[in-house]
């Protein structure tokens, strides 16, 4: 006998206890779908973390270490354990080989969200998830004194449009005591959602940073005129960190030694696509706790196949007695069982895979839209396939359970039909 | 139809003595029984005289520990497990008290069921199977157009026993086993079905051997037995 036929026999005796089978398919469906869908999320969060900042070669600050600068400078979690000095700077942005700088200075913020002090020329510059730039959604970058940018989450959290006036905090809490409101800044572009931590971030010019400091570090800002402000030279003396572009990448880590061993100051330079990849070892195994979570889901999926082919056994003792008596041998018996033990993992596994990426499929652009968060690499693939695989040969193998206990009853039982 | 072809009888027990256990106490001993072929024998015996045990013997399911069965002039005993269970697919029909049939499989494809086992069961291929199933059915009374394509959980006991009789006549074995095929039906349901299987068994020139407790049935058959007189291990309450 081929395997043909009893593959369809398993399959009719499925359908038959077409309930049951259902509730057993949607378990394995549902456990697949969840396994799948963390794994997918897994590897789109893994993929979009590293991709939170690149086209820059090399940052530079204060000397900690690369995990704490990367931390502080791109994430802004945690402080500066130090600023370094604008002459530092330019002496880094002269080196041979570098082609572009942009300097960052944190510190305040506005309304939970940090203030990044910088130029312009770092909605050029910043890229992420494989050099994608910037991209103004509504208005455009700073320019006067005064001007400030947003990032897509704090636009739209905070309800923001270009034109609207904000007030920068002194410090980084949620709550600040010391409001620079003597010099509020008006709004003059939003960004585009980029899953980074830009979308969090308020920008501001360096000088402005300088400005709102001028009188005491401290207080609500400057009472200066605009016009005696931009008579004044508003470079700063420090900044915090500052991103790095070069001619050649080759040339980075000859570059980095040399800011390693500065001299004059306390400097460390860090490749971020190095950094984030340490930084991912240290929240990774969050993400390999939630892996093993879903895997075990996957296993109480199985089990249950094998309750409901268990607890069908008995009943079904009778249907083994008639197709023995029809010259159906014991390993037939086995294989049936075992195959139907496939069936339902198989029809749980596709069913399950079809709907997370299904879902993928219709939430992505949402989740893109809404929350910046790009799910990279997450298409239907080998992957799939080796999970679907997967589980219907476990499945396979756990079905050899009721299937041994089947033949060993149906090699009693003969012909003898037992209720 | 070889068996007829070839004089063998369609059984011949020698001898036989059989036991579950090795030690176990010996519940089948029978000296010897000669069932002729086509002929059609009734075998009277109550529950606990060991008649579904001599019935596995004869399907091949049940392993003769001493003496012989020779079954449509084959010796089972001399067999391994997998070729009796191939002779079984290929040479025998069997019909049971009741349920006899997947109960989630159409009738048709429960008629047709011996075929997926034995290719010996459909020489002439599934359509040729299923044309053979259908004229069975007419012969023993249902219209296959009505039952053909039910499920046979929706069918009434009697139809389900048409259609297990239909299943085990299909393909033309040389030996059909019931094993009180009649019990679940009424006085007149069961005369009229004993009727169509002697037709049917007599068209098809194959042997019928037909256990009951009920002696009225006797009258039927070429031939009655008794397997109290028959089986000298008479053991109360053994498996039956």
């Amino acid at each position: 006998m081929s395997a043909a036929p009893i593959l369809s026999l398993a399959w009719r005796s499925i359908l038959s206890r077409g309930l049951t089978a259902a509730l057993t398919i949607a378990l394995v469906a549902v456990s697949v779908m969840l396994y799948l869908g963390v794994e997918k999320a897994r590897q789109g969060a893994r993929a979009s973390f590293e991709n939170t900042i690149s086209g820059v070669d090399l940052i530079v600050g204060a000397r900690s270490s690369p995990v704490n600068l990367l931390l502080y400078s791109v994430f802004h979690i945690g402080d500066a354990t130090n600023n370094i000095t604008w002459d530092s700077y330019q002496q880094v942005a002269d080196a041979p080989g570098v082609a572009w700088t942009v300097p960052i200075s944190l510190g305040d913020s506005h309304r939970g969200f940090r203030v990044v002090g910088t130029r312009a020329e770092f909605f050029e510059r910043y890229q992420y998830a494989g050099r994608r730039p910037l991209r103004f959604a509504d208005g455009d970058a700073f320019d006067g004194l005064f001007e400030a940018v947003a990032g897509a989450s704090v636009a739209r959290q905070l309800g923001y449009g270009v034109g609207d006036e904000i007030v920068v905090a002194h410090g980084a809490g949620a709550v600040s005591f010391i409001e620079h409101d003597l010099n509020p800044f008006t709004l003059t572009g939003i960004l585009a959602p980029t899953g980074t931590p830009v979308d969090r971030s308020v920008f501001v010019s360096l000088e402005a940073i300088e400005a709102i400091h001028l009188d005491g570090a401290t207080g609500r800002g400057t009472g200066r005129t605009s016009a005696e402000l931009e008579a004044m030279d508003l470079s700063p003396d420090q900044i915090t960190a500052f991103l790095v572009g070069l001619d050649s990448p080759v040339g980075a880590l000859r570059l980095q030694r040399a800011v390693n061993t500065y001299p004059r100051e306390p400097l460390q330079a860090i490749m971020p696509g190095v950094a984030l990849a340490q930084l991912w070892q240290v929240v990774g195994a969050a993400e390999t706790t939630l892996a093993a979570v879903a895997a075990f889901v996957v296993l109480t999926g199985l089990i249950s196949i094998l309750i409901s082919i268990l607890t069908s056994l008995n009943e079904r003792r009778r249907e083994m007695a008639i197709l023995r008596a029809l010259g159906a041998r014991p390993r037939h018996i086995f294989v049936l069982l075992v195959a139907e033990a496939m069936l339902l993992a198989l029809a749980g596994a596709v069913i399950g895979a079809g709907l997370t990426h299904g879902a993928l499929y219709l939430g992505s652009p949402l989740l893109e839209a809404r929350f910046g968060i790009v799910l990279i690499g997450t298409g239907p693939g080998l992957q799939d396939l080796i999970v679907i695989a997967a589980v219907t040969g476990a499945a396979g193998l756990l079905g050899m359970v009721p299937a041994w206990r089947a033949y060993r009853q149906s090699l009693a039982d003969g012909m003898t039909i037992r209720v | 139809m070889t068996a007829v072809a070839s004089g063998a009888p369609a059984i011949e027990l020698d001898q036989l003595r059989f036991a579950y256990a090795r030690r176990g106490p010996c519940v089948i001993d029978i000296p010897r029984l000669v069932v002729a072929p086509g002929e059609r024998v009734f075998l009277k015996g109550a529950s606990g005289s060991g008649k579904s045990t001599l019935l596995g013997l004869i399907a091949g399911i049940l392993d003769a520990r001493e003496g012989a069965v020779r079954v449509l002039g084959e010796d089972l005993a001399g067999m391994s497990a997998a070729r009796r269970d191939r002779f079984r697919a290929d040479r025998l029909g069997v019909i049971f008290q009741m349920f006899n049939l997947l109960p989630w499989l159409p009738a048709g494809a429960n008629i047709t069921l011996p075929g997926r086992f034995s290719d010996r069961r459909r020489p002439d291929g599934a359509a040729a199977l299923d044309a053979e199933g259908r004229r069975l059915l007419t012969r023993l009374g249902l219209d296959p157009d009505q039952v053909w394509s039910r499920p046979a959980r929706a069918l009434s006991v009697g139809q389900q026993q048409r259609v297990a009789a239909a299943r085990a006549l299909i393909g033309r074995p040389g030996l059909i086993l019931a094993d009180e095929p009649t019990s679940a039906l009424d006085a007149d349901s069961r005369d009229a079905f004993i009727t169509l299987l002697m037709e049917e068994c007599a068209a098809s020139g194959a042997a019928l051997v037909f256990v009951s407790h009920d002696g009225a049935l006797a009258r039927h058959f070429d031939r009655a037995e008794d397997l109290a007189a028959l089986n000298r291990a008479q053991l109360a309450g053994a498996a039956s």
